[in-house]
């Protein structure tokens, strides 16, 4: 039936109106991206370089808003700090321990369904009512953490006030849901050909040897997206913080998300606000531009690579 | 065709059950079903204390050492929070958000990931870049510009914030009809057009019905996304009774910040996290499903 070319076409004709029924099927896309992607971006971008309160009409100040935070807000900097934190403390285990669980998994475990269930759970759900339910978990005085600790001898720590332990608890809170990641990387494992690990057990690899030689490298793509798509998602944390500390204690966690937050919709600054998230985006940006970047030196592709 | 199979599964049978006892493996097996089981009830610790902190009276939670298991279970916190709270009408609320939204989500993403899926037009994979870009933009940049926008028609303190831009759907779902179009074979599209069939109904007709694990997992993922999310209806939202859930439990705390209710706030937030929680375990396989096409594609 298809062993037959294909006898050509009316070429042009058809193309054409291809084109254009594809045109029709992108339009509310399209129009969706520049009424509520472009042009937003554009005028925020316009707006982060004015004077405006809500009020009046935007005055145009040059660069003054990023001067201003660079050489004088103190807030900023706590933003800054709080959010770098939080991204280190939480990225490299959000990896290594999702790689972990996963590996486990991956041994034909009985009763891998079940087990893949309850990891994944904490992943799935979030919002107010996990945020509502950690803070009491942390609990300096009557939380199940202090309680379980307790039981080792460890003193009431104030986990959610004390601002030497607050980013602690937070990193703890996102490793709740490591099965976000370690789902990914189960898919990734049983991707890779049994026949790779019999090759290598011929060729006299240990299972070590294996983890490192074969595991590891047919894995880095997917290490590669899980520390992409967590670095996006880690950088702009909010809702936890909101609900659990409001940004304090003393601004230990007053991340980005919670500054623009209050910038724009507490104290009326939209101009600021706006600034600020240009410079999120744009820390975003260079970070995720670095990984890529540097994703040629270890990122192995089984199909040869792709050249995107 | 049974009676080939059977002695072809047989010796690989035996071969398996006749290896002697691997002590080595064994260990490995205790080593890993003993982690896997720590790690397991770790996991479940909170919820674990959610629940049993929603069933205690208010002295048994603040006490030290704490209470593991309340003496009698309160269940009069449950129906509490109805009373104390229009805890219904936050769930209705929520409920009409996430269904205009998924429906918007659906219709959006459908057509767009048709488009770039299966018609070849100039300039199509610079707009799928663009597209999948869009994901990588937070929202807080467009935050300000979308409240001004929603300000000047008026529709602050309405729903339709949240509706109508769904329309227009949604990167990341646009990727996954993508994907889900890419796999249709092109003979059915074919066939098809030599029937008569225009696209759109080719559209709506082969690919849509061929097509319900993505609608079912763009669906549940929007559903996630419309009921957890707290930052638009914290912008959005001016009255009381137009809260959704999300919304309706940060009242609930910062109401209680002074008292402390905690066994009526976490009955609220078990509540709140019930649709979730039900939701994962009745279609756990479309969500798997649709995390690793992500994954695996990039």
């Amino acid at each position: 039936m298809t062993v037959q070319t294909t006898p050509p076409k009316p070429k042009s004709k058809f193309l054409r109106r291809e084109a254009i029924e594809g045109y029709l099927f992108i339009l509310p896309w399209l129009i969706g991206f520049v009424i509520f992607r472009f042009g937003p971006m554009v005028y925020s971008m316009f707006l982060s370089l004015t004077d405006y309160a809500a009020r009046g009409a935007p005055k145009f100040v040059g660069l003054e808003n990023y001067i201003y935070m660079f050489t004088k807000d103190p807030r900023f900097l706590d933003s800054l700090r709080s959010t770098f934190q939080y991204v280190v403390g939480f990225l490299p285990l959000n990896i290594i321990i999702g790689l972990a669980i996963a590996m486990l998994m991956n041994q034909k475990v009985r009763g891998m369904t079940t087990f893949r269930a309850v990891y994944y759970l904490p992943a799935v759900i979030s919002g107010v009512a996990v945020a509502i339910l950690w803070q009491f978990v942390f609990h300096k005085q009557w939380g199940i953490l202090n309680a379980i600790l307790s039981l080792f001898g460890v003193k009431s720590i104030g986990w959610l006030v004390d601002p030497k332990w607050v980013m602690v608890a937070f990193v703890i809170m996102s490793i709740w849901g490591v099965g976000g990641s370690m789902i990914i990387y189960l898919a990734g494992l049983q991707s890779i050909p049994t026949e790779l690990y019999e090759a290598a057990a011929i060729d006299g690899a240990n299972r070590f040897r294996q983890f490192r030689s074969v595991t590891i490298p047919m894995l880095t793509p997917t290490i590669f997206f899980v520390l992409i798509t967590g670095l996006i998602a880690a950088f702009q944390i909010f809702e936890n913080a909101y609900i659990m500390t409001g940004g304090g204690p003393n601004y230990a966690t007053y991340f980005f998300g919670l500054n623009i937050y209050f910038t724009a919709f507490k104290t009326l600054n939209f101009a600021y606000a706006s600034a600020l998230a240009w410079i999120l985006f744009a820390i975003i940006v260079a970070l995720t531009i670095m990984v890529f970047g540097t994703s040629r030196r270890w990122v192995f592709y089984a199909g040869g690579g792709d050249d995107a | 065709m049974t009676t080939k199979t059977q002695p072809a599964a047989t010796p690989a049978a035996t071969t398996t059950t006749d290896l002697p006892f691997n002590r080595r493996h064994f260990f490995q097996m205790l080593v890993t079903y003993g982690l896997l089981f720590s790690g397991a009830a770790l996991l479940m610790v909170p919820f674990y204390w959610m629940i049993s902190t929603s069933l205690k009276t208010l002295p048994e939670v603040q006490t030290w050492p704490i209470v593991w298991v309340p003496a009698t279970p309160v269940w009069q916190n449950y129906p509490a929070v109805f009373q104390k709270t229009p805890f219904a009408r936050y769930l209705l609320n929520s409920m009409v958000i996430a269904t205009g939204g998924i429906i918007g989500t659906l219709v959006g993403s459908s057509l767009a990931g048709f488009g770039f899926a299966r018609l070849r037009f100039p300039g199509r994979n610079f707009l799928f870049f663009l597209c999948l870009t869009t994901m990588m933009l937070p929202a807080w940049v467009v935050i300000v510009p979308h409240f001004m926008m929603f300000s000047a028609v008026g529709w602050i303190d309405t729903y339709l914030p949240f509706i109508v831009p769904a329309f227009f759907g949604n990167a990341y779902h646009i990727f996954l009809f993508r994907q889900s179009f890419m796999g249709i074979p092109r003979e059915l599209e074919d066939a098809a057009r030599i029937d008569g069939c225009n696209t759109f109904r080719i559209f709506a007709q082969i690919f849509l019905p061929l097509s319900k694990p993505v609608i079912a997992t763009v669906s549940i993922f929007s559903f996630y996304y419309y009921w957890n999310d707290l930052v638009y209806p914290l912008v959005y939202l001016q009255s009381q009774l137009k809260f959704p859930v999300s919304l309706g439990l940060r009242m609930f705390q910062t109401a209680n910040s002074g008292v402390v209710d905690m066994p009526k706030m976490m009955a609220a937030s078990l509540m709140a996290l019930l649709p979730c929680v039900v939701l994962f375990f009745v279609a756990q396989r479309l969500f798997i499903q649709g995390v690793v096409i992500t994954g695996v594609e990039k």
